[in-house]
């Protein structure tokens, strides 16, 4: 059997708006995913430091502040500079279209946005994480 | 056994008839549940009043309990402020922005602050690191706060700003700007959100840890209960538990008991409850299900007097009243099909008008996609005014008062209400709860329900589970925030560090600190600071410094 995949669930930035990510985490739970939940208010360092630290296969940031131009691209450097990068980088949140495109296009691997389907998003982590796994 | 009359003979003719219905009639495939999950029944009657009193459950309106409305005329004497709520990039950007809604009949101000702001950062600091300006206005310094209301007479309008944590700071900034302008503090009209329970709840903008927030609370409404008189010092949020996944009923017992817990932390700082009570007001969600929030508006009126009166001893009326602000609900609306979305807006507007609001801000048709365009929210504004113009719906106070099922759904909502206050205070009052992390549970468990529904189809969104748009593409103009508002913010910053007097800076913030780690109230330094150009980041660091900082264990479920 394929070893469970772990996923941390973050909160960059000063924003507090923790409905999406609660509702995410539980619904790649229920998914059968081990997921960790860092909590809110984290820095693009306290994510990584986790990511590397609980070993994880996929890291989805929760953002609706705006922010995400910032936070995606600075987790995806330190990922790199922990020689990590072989993790997932997915997101949801308030991302418009053409920035969803930007983000992709400096290896972001996909972003969802506002009423999408949590079943969606767990059925994208498996296939995303078995490809990764080979 | 004797007849108990009407009630008894209605019983049995509603008996037969649900019998019919249930022989003869087809019921859609459907859930047949409020917004919040709650059952109802298919018709309602007299039956569903039996216990009812008109004079002690409803009363006239401008008269206790206030179930029907907190003044005697309503709407015929003054309509509800509109009031939209806005702010985003530089105070420029916002004085502007603000400008334009006073000339197109706004009649009240409602500010944003970026999350730099709200969480007590200056905008050059680490972690403002590409949010200034971005959800809301940034504000550093008295500077900004000049700007900000330059050209507006603070004592022509009424200002609600919203800010939690530092709003001490901000009510300081304003009462400067009153001083700049001729405008003394007692004349200044407004309200400051101030309601840090509800964040330790629901929106965790936090900063300190509860117990000297709630002393930072306390000492505002001290301050503005002798110098700031016309100012309302918490609004008492339910709007962001709402948000958060709260169902309307939790939403009504939490804001309430937070509520409560104000007055009794003012009580125990030895105030006479009549002194800020009437200063207290209230601030609430309207999400989709038209009749349940009615009812919830209704019943927050009633217990809100009851308690006020009852329990607390409040001897003056106008600290029985509940006055809200209603907004909207953000969480209803959709990136799918936008425009629908100004329908649904518009239903929500009208339970908030039907349940007697105060004031009311009508959210945006594209802000689950980024900040209000200029063109959404004058359509949002628009709405209001043909609710209030063209609907009749003003002329008449609740007039949904004596529906069976209005009626029947405000003592339900009373009833759980109550429920829950006792839960609350078998865990040990609202904050031994919020260490335990009850509300954050039954808020979680709340969205995580509603979200099921809508993935497993019982719950219908139009546009988003059910009929949609597969080809959907969204041509709606965007605003977007760039650098520019950080990069001007730090050179106004830098200005200001310049030309201030430091020594005065310094001493005031040691003055602050003295305070912070003795008894004195906090307020009178706080507007000393703010006088002689010290910002927010040097205020709120001081008091991170004396008080720490809150955290909350990282739990999802």
């Amino acid at each position: 059997m394929a070893e469970r995949i772990r996923v941390l669930v973050a909160k960059p930035g000063l924003d507090g708006h923790d409905r999406g990510a609660k509702v995410v985490a539980s619904a790649l739970r229920d998914a059968g995913m081990e997921v960790i939940y860092t909590g809110l208010h984290q820095t693009p360092e306290m994510i990584v430091n986790a990511a590397v630290q609980e070993d994880v296969d996929v890291v989805a940031l929760s953002i609706l502040s705006g922010a995400h131009m910032t936070m995606f691209p600075r987790v995806l450097e330190l990922l790199k500079e922990a020689g990590a990068d072989d993790v997932v980088v997915t997101g949801v949140g308030i991302i418009p279209e053409e920035d969803m495109s930007e983000l992709v296009g400096i290896g972001v691997d996909r972003l969802f946005g506002p009423g999408s389907d949590t079943r969606e998003i767990a059925s994208y982590i498996e296939e995303a994480v078995t490809a990764k796994r080979g | 056994m004797a007849e108990k009359g009407k009630g008894s003979k209605l019983a049995h003719a509603k008996k037969d008839w649900e019998e019919k219905v249930a022989s003869s009639s087809r019921q859609r495939d459907a859930l047949f549940t409020s917004v919040s999950g709650e059952k109802v029944d298919l018709l309602y009657t007299p039956e569903d009043l039996e216990e009812h009193d008109y004079e002690r459950d409803l009363g006239f309106p401008g008269e206790y309990p206030y179930t029907r409305g907190v003044r005697a005329n309503m709407y015929r004497g003054r309509l509800w402020t509109m009031r939209q709520f806005s702010g985003f990039g530089t105070p420029e950007d916002s004085n502007a922005r603000n400008k334009f809604l006073l000339a197109h009949g706004q009649t009240g101000l409602s500010v944003a602050f970026d999350l730099p702001t709200i969480m007590g950062y200056d905008s050059d600091h680490e972690r403002a690191e590409g949010e200034v300006g971005v959800c809301g206005v940034a504000i550093d310094s008295l500077r900004d706060m000049e700007t900000l209301f330059d050209g507006i007479p603070l004592d022509k309008v009424s200002t609600s700003m919203t800010i939690n944590a530092p709003a001490a700071v901000l009510l300081a900034m304003y009462i400067c700007v009153g001083e700049k302008q001729g405008v003394p503090s007692e004349k200044l009209r407004g309200t400051i959100q101030n309601d840090l329970l509800k964040e330790y709840i629901a929106q965790k903008s936090w900063i300190f840890p509860p117990k000297p927030s709630m002393r930072i609370i306390t000492d505002i409404m001290e301050y503005c209960a002798e110098h700031v008189p016309q100012w309302n010092t918490i609004s008492i949020s339910g709007y962001h538990i709402r948000e958060a996944g709260s169902t309307a009923l939790q939403e009504l017992a939490f804001t309430l008991a937070d509520g409560f817990a104000y007055v009794e932390a003012g009580i125990e700082a030895g105030m006479d409850v009549d002194t800020f009570a009437p200063r207290l007001s209230h601030f609430f969600n309207a999400h989709m299900d038209f009749f349940e929030e009615i009812a919830k508006f209704r019943a927050a009126r009633r217990i809100w007097a009851t308690d006020m009166k009852e329990k607390y001893g409040a001897k003056d009326p106008r600290s029985w009243l509940l006055r809200f602000h209603t907004q909207t609900a953000g969480c209803s609306l959709t990136a799918q099909q936008p425009y629908n979305n100004i329908v649904r807006t518009a239903l929500e507007a009208l339970s908030g008008v039907l349940g007697g609001t105060q004031s009311l801000h009508t959210n945006s048709m594209d802000e689950t996609l980024a900040l209000p365009s200029e063109e959404a929210v004058h359509v949002a504004l628009r709405t209001q005014q043909v609710i209030a113009y063209e609907s009749g719906v003003p002329n008449v106070i609740d007039p949904l008062g004596g529906s069976y099922y209005i009626e029947a759904l405000t003592d339900k909502m009373e009833k759980g209400c109550r429920d829950y206050f006792a839960q609350i205070d078998k865990l040990g009052g609202v904050i031994p709860a919020i260490e335990k992390g009850f509300f954050q549970r039954e808020i979680a468990r709340a969205a995580f329900q509603y979200q099921r529904e809508i993935e497993e189809k019982r719950r219908v969104i139009v546009g988003v589970n059910d009929f949609v748009d597969e080809e959907e593409k969204v041509k709606i103009d965007l605003l977007k925030i760039g650098p520019e508002a950080a990069e001007r913010q730090k050179r106004v910053l830098k200005d200001v560090r310049a030309e201030r007097d430091d020594e005065a800076v310094q001493k005031a913030l040691a003055g602050l600190k003295a305070a912070a780690e003795g008894t004195d109230n906090l307020m009178p330094h706080f507007v000393e600071c703010c006088r002689v150009y010290a910002t927010e980041g040097e205020m709120i660091g001081t008091l991170r410094d004396v008080f720490g900082e809150y955290r909350e264990p990282p739990i999802y479920w």
